[in-house]
């Protein structure tokens, strides 16, 4: 009984509610994508070891779930710390974020970066609880800062608006340069 | 002497000035703000940093990583958050200091302190120098893999009690750095056949990813909060007094940093613990350390804003990078074709010399800066944490897409993102993914290289550097499992472990 004890001790860590499931999910893909090795990567005849192609995706996927198989363990020797569904909830909320980014970088080429950069600001804003007239200007503000200082004065690739099209001439040069 | 004048001739344009006046001032600004680093500042700027002239890019993401510490010491004194991760050590005695009234003496002291250690490793570096291009040349294929094998190894031991942790997050970006079409036999490597994965996975869009859109969510997930910082009265200038009272804690503690520093892998965190340790040890007053000690606040600023200077030494002379910021900063070195490594120092002597000029300048323009705004950030600090969220989403956007104008690197990002969310929220460390990209590239293309010429195992040491670092690799991994042995017999019980003493991934 000792001896487990002290076992147990070796693979004690500094954890979080949640560690479990990340350690699971983590070592199931490690395990996956090592058993793929012989259908993604090829080994080419008469090569020598180290300049296989194969080479370092074994090593590397082999330390992944060496280690992975170490993690569960300490995960799973260590006492349970309370909360784990309520923490996975947590990084499942973050989804809705992301889904709010890819809405954003989908409009960018329709309707510009800057309609797109300021509406995506005021909007988010508003979800996250900032609902008066200062927030909203503040917001707005930001969006039109950080167009300002990308597009118009660091000159970064971003593609004008399908939009910009139906601009008058002279507006529709401008806003593809500048915004 | 002529290395020296030719680099000041580089300094001497406009946009070069500028570029560091920005990057100073925004690097403090940054650093100021509770959730944003100099990672995700730096995460955002690079793709901007491409279009511009190297020594411009690279003079504002230095000034941003040498300048950004500074800022963090503020909210770390004034209100307990530390603003970088690096800065939380400075809380222990800082924020005491703060609550028996001597808010403007601890700030004044940090600022002091940070100065010494910057300014200390930047000198170190110049007088290195010269050392460093002798040695250089002789870093073969084979030693470079040793330093990147070591740098890796030292990565993952540097996170102790999340050594496992640590060694799949470094083997997992060594292994998502695999990915696509490798350049040797031209074969596909983990594509899935999927067009979008054949051309890999682009490091920026995983810092991007993993720094920057993973603490937006962090923000926006969590609760909104708006820290309170109180306006500070008083002198700034006593504390570079009161730190030339204090010379021997600051010279130690800038060593350390810069011995550290130089060192890939292991960064500011051990140079602080070793500082801190010394310091309490050697002082009049160790009751004092936690407290509001001057002399712990001194080996905690000292330490960390000596680091800097001393991860570009290996970044520089061997192109191997220490730690994220370095990694990151060697993306905008290729992109630009300036290879860092033995040939730089012996071809571009210039541009290195300009570029430490650079890191002596940027600490003058902070110190100056800090002495006239520090209230003026204090207020900065108050911003709202998901308001912060959105905006550093917003500002990621710009980054990922100006990139290549790819919807699929924005959605890879995202990805990243929730993968780094869901580290940070373990208190897990993201830099090994990092590392291990960047390292593990290093590590292929120069083991292959090397391979060509080794007939028997022993050939590869068979030179007095790749035999050092061996050596160092063998002694490193010795000295561990002895003290893991040791830590293990001197273990404390469970209930005296405190599972929110390490939470340092989490900011």
């Amino acid at each position: 009984m000792d001896r487990f004890k002290t076992l147990q001790d070796m693979f004690k860590r500094y954890r979080r509610p949640g560690d479990i499931v990340f350690s699971v999910v983590f070592l199931l893909f490690s395990v996956f994508m090592l058993s793929q090795i012989g259908e993604q990567t090829v080994w080419k005849k008469g090569t020598k070891l180290f300049a296989q192609p194969s080479f370092w995706p074994a090593v590397s996927l082999g330390f992944m779930s060496l280690f992975a198989v170490f993690h569960l363990i300490g995960s799973a020797v260590s006492p349970r710390i309370e909360g784990r569904w309520v923490e996975v909830g947590l990084w499942l909320r973050s989804l809705e974020f992301v889904a709010w980014f890819l809405v954003y970088v989908a409009a960018v080429p329709v309707i510009g970066y800057l309609l797109a950069t300021l509406l995506f600001a005021m909007l988010l804003a508003f979800r996250l609880g900032y609902r008066n007239l200062k927030w909203s200007i503040v917001a707005v503000l930001t969006g039109f800062a950080i167009v300002l200082l990308f597009k118009t004065f660091l000159q970064v690739k971003v593609p004008g608006g399908q939009i910009y099209e139906y601009l008058p001439d002279a507006w529709r040069s401008l806003m593809l340069v500048y915004f | 002497m002529e290395n020296l004048i030719s680099g000041i001739h580089i300094l001497a344009q406009w946009q070069v000035a500028l570029a560091l006046l920005v990057g100073s001032v925004g690097g403090v600004i940054i650093g100021a703000i509770p959730g944003v680093g100099a990672a995700v500042a730096i995460a955002i700027l690079l793709p901007a940093t491409f279009s511009m002239e190297p020594i411009v890019g690279l003079t504002m993401l230095l000034g941003i990583y040498g300048s950004s510490m500074y800022g963090g010491a503020i909210p770390a004194i004034l209100i307990n958050t530390p603003g970088t991760a690096v800065n939380a050590l400075t809380t222990y005695d800082g924020y005491p200091m703060t609550k028996r009234g001597q808010a403007a003496r601890a700030l004044s002291l940090a600022y002091s302190a940070s100065f010494f250690g910057g300014v200390f490793a930047i000198l170190c570096l110049i007088v290195l120098s010269p050392v460093l291009a002798m040695i250089a040349p002789h870093f073969g294929s084979r030693e470079i893999f040793l330093a990147a094998l070591l740098g890796i190894i030292l990565v993952v031991l540097a996170h102790r009690g999340q050594i496992f942790a640590a060694g799949m997050l470094a083997a997992f970006g060594i292994f998502i750095n695999t990915i696509g079409l490798e350049p040797v036999k031209y074969t596909k490597r983990y594509t899935f056949d999927q067009g979008w994965l054949s051309s890999g996975v682009n490091l920026i869009v995983v810092v991007l990813g993993i720094f920057a859109i993973s603490q937006a969510f962090a923000l926006l997930v969590n609760k909104d909060e708006s820290p309170e910082a109180k306006p500070v009265s008083g002198s700034m200038l006593g504390g570079l007094k009161e730190l030339m009272g204090h010379k021997r804690v600051a010279a130690a503690s800038s060593g350390f940093g810069v011995i550290m520093g130089m060192i890939p892998g292991v960064g500011e965190f051990t140079a602080q613990f070793m500082s801190y340790t010394y310091a309490k040890k050697s002082s009049k007053n160790p009751e004092l350390f936690g407290d509001g000690s001057p002399e712990g606040l001194i080996a905690s600023e000292a330490a960390n804003n000596a680091v800097p200077g001393a991860a570009m030494i290996p970044l520089l002379a061997l192109g191997i990078p220490g730690e994220a910021l370095t990694a990151m900063m060697l993306s905008v070195f290729y992109v630009h074709n300036v290879i860092p490594g033995p040939q730089l120092f012996q071809h571009h002597m210039d541009f290195v010399m300009a570029l430490y000029i650079a890191m002596l300048l940027l600490n003058v323009i902070v110190l100056i800066f800090l002495i006239f705004s520090t209230n003026l950030l204090t207020r900065i600090i108050q911003i709202p944490t998901r308001f912060l969220g959105m905006v550093i989403l917003t500002l990621s956007f710009v980054g990922v897409y100006s990139l290549r104008n790819s919807a699929t690197d924005c959605a890879m990002a995202a990805g990243f993102g929730v993968f780094g969310l869901i580290l940070k929220r373990l208190n897990l460390p993201v830099v090994p993914v990092i590392l291990g990209m960047v390292l593990g590239g290093i590590m292929e293309v120069k083991l292959r290289s090397a391979m060509a010429r080794v007939k028997t195992p022993l050939d590869f040491i068979d030179r007095p550097i790749a035999a050092i670092l061996f050596a160092l690799i063998v002694l490193i991994l010795a000295l561990h499992v002895r003290t893991v042995i040791r830590e293990h017999k001197e273990r404390l019980s469970e209930a005296e472990i405190d599972h929110d003493l390490h939470d340092s991934q989490q900011r």
